[in-house]
């Protein structure tokens, strides 16, 4: 249980972590909060030779009002979201996702950008990412490209990052007025990676229908999921407890072939899928409506 | 080996300096190289919270750190909570209360309480079961422990009143 020999090089700046990157491609591997990475190097499940840390480069911790929604620093820890007084005000969802991170311990040193550059299918920050159409700045040596949420999270620990490229920033878009929201897992414990988890958002349109639904499902693929048809047959209907019991269902016949291992069994994570796909839904329909 | 580094860091006060190899987590630095044992060496991936030490005020485990990010930074361990040897108002809640059997867990928790009580001088259950959920304990049970925290919470009230801030 202790790290394989590595290089360790800490860059002051931006250009340096890049070219760092560039001269020690294949071999090097970024260190953002290390809340995921670390275990890896302790079980040697990583072997980089060269780790590249970020937490000396101080610019990459802000969170801004912007445009639509809020910016985030890469290096900005869980705990700043979590007590940031911009994000409860301006982006409830986001803030009660941080707090299904982990724990106090874990969130007072994991990153946002460290989150999702790491895409664990199990993680909270890559399905609000994909449910919101997040977009990720990825910067390299020849300038800077936004990927959307959409194309950001290709397999398992997979991003669409080249292996030149900083994540540096990811834009979250603020929820509409009239749009509720919800965000809800089932883990072993809490703070525990979710067994299987949603993000849902709902608006209500003038008439009081359903209108822009979006329901992403988490720990139960290689990637997040979006459960598509289930988010269209909700589309002009009145908000109600048998049309959410449908759409869970749908949604949990929407993911391929969800993940079986030691903590659930596939069967139960459909299950999961279905049961707080329609919660969710209830939830949001509640927050669009006015209620809380 | 891979080239050693320096560290410079302040731990309960006193400045220290060394040359690491940068694979070396801070968990092991404390213990090994500074030799303050009172942090304990648990999973060794974030999940027990053994570990846990103030790492410039923020309760973070030590064993998913390396020691080199700590260059500049100021630590607390368990053994800055009694520097004269005399226990600190939360040792004698967890004592008074029972929160510890064999004890290995307890520094992890007694540093997780200190992040806790600066911050929230008056926690409710809830609030001590959600600063403390990340730490394991596997004989005392958690009760003694939630208990303890709400006794060390009244002391340091006593001490310094939240009036007096």
């Amino acid at each position: 249980m202790k790290p394989p020999p590595f290089d360790y090089a800490a860059p002051t700046t931006m250009a340096e972590a890049l070219s760092l990157l560039e001269e020690h491609e294949g071999e090097a591997k970024i260190l953002a909060g290390g809340q995921s990475l670390m275990p890896l190097l302790n079980m040697r499940l990583a072997r980089p030779g060269l780790l590249i840390d970020l937490n000396t480069l101080a610019d990459l911790d802000y969170i801004r009002e912007v445009d639509g929604g809020l910016a985030v620093g890469a290096m900005t820890r869980k705990r700043t979201v979590e007590d940031s007084a911009l994000v409860k005000s301006r982006h409830p969802l986001l803030h009660a996702a941080t707090l299904l991170i982990g724990h106090r311990q874990i969130r007072n040193r994991g990153t946002v950008g460290g989150s999702l550059a790491h895409a664990d299918p199990a993680a909270e920050y890559p399905a609000v990412a994909l449910a919101l159409d997040a977009e990720v700045r990825a910067v390299g040596s020849n300038g800077s490209r936004t990927i959307r949420a959409a194309d950001f999270f290709v397999s398992y620990l997979t991003t669409a990052l080249a292996p030149t490229e900083v994540l540096a920033e990811v834009r979250f878009p603020r929820l509409a007025e009239n749009t509720g929201w919800s965000v809800m897992e089932v883990a072993r414990r809490h703070g525990d990676f979710a067994m299987a988890g949603v993000v849902a958002t709902l608006a209500l349109d003038a008439g009081r229908r359903c209108t822009d639904a979006r329901i992403v499902l988490f720990g139960v693929g290689a990637t997040p999921v979006r459960a598509q048809e289930a988010e269209q047959m909700l589309d002009g209907e009145a908000p109600g407890e048998k049309l959410f019991e449908d759409a869970g269902r749908m949604a949990s016949e929407a993911i391929d072939e969800p993940l079986s291992d030691v903590h659930a069994s596939a069967e139960y994570r459909r299950h999961l899928a279905r049961v707080l796909t329609r919660r969710a839904l209830a939830e949001a329909a509640m927050r669009a409506a006015g209620g809380h | 080996m891979a080239k050693l580094r320096p560290v410079r860091l302040t731990v309960n006060g006193a400045p220290y300096e060394a040359l690491v190899e940068p694979r070396m987590t801070l968990v092991d630095f404390l213990r090994g190289e500074l030799g303050l044992t009172g942090t304990h060496v648990g999973c060794e991936h974030g999940v027990c919270g053994a570990c846990t030490v103030l790492l410039n005020g923020r309760a973070v485990r030590s064993c998913l750190m390396l020691a080199v990010q700590a260059d500049g930074a100021t630590l607390m361990t368990v053994e800055g909570l009694a520097p004269d040897g005399k226990l600190h108002p939360i040792q004698e809640a967890f004592i008074e209360e029972h929160g510890l059997q064999c004890g290995f867990c307890t520094p992890g928790f007694l540093m997780s309480t200190v992040e806790l009580l600066k911050e929230n001088p008056s926690p409710s259950d809830d609030e001590i079961k959600e600063a403390l959920g990340g730490n394991l304990c596997r004989c005392t049970g958690y009760q003694s422990i939630v208990k303890a925290v709400r006794l060390a919470a009244e002391k340091m009230r006593a001490i310094d009143p939240p009036s007096a801030r």
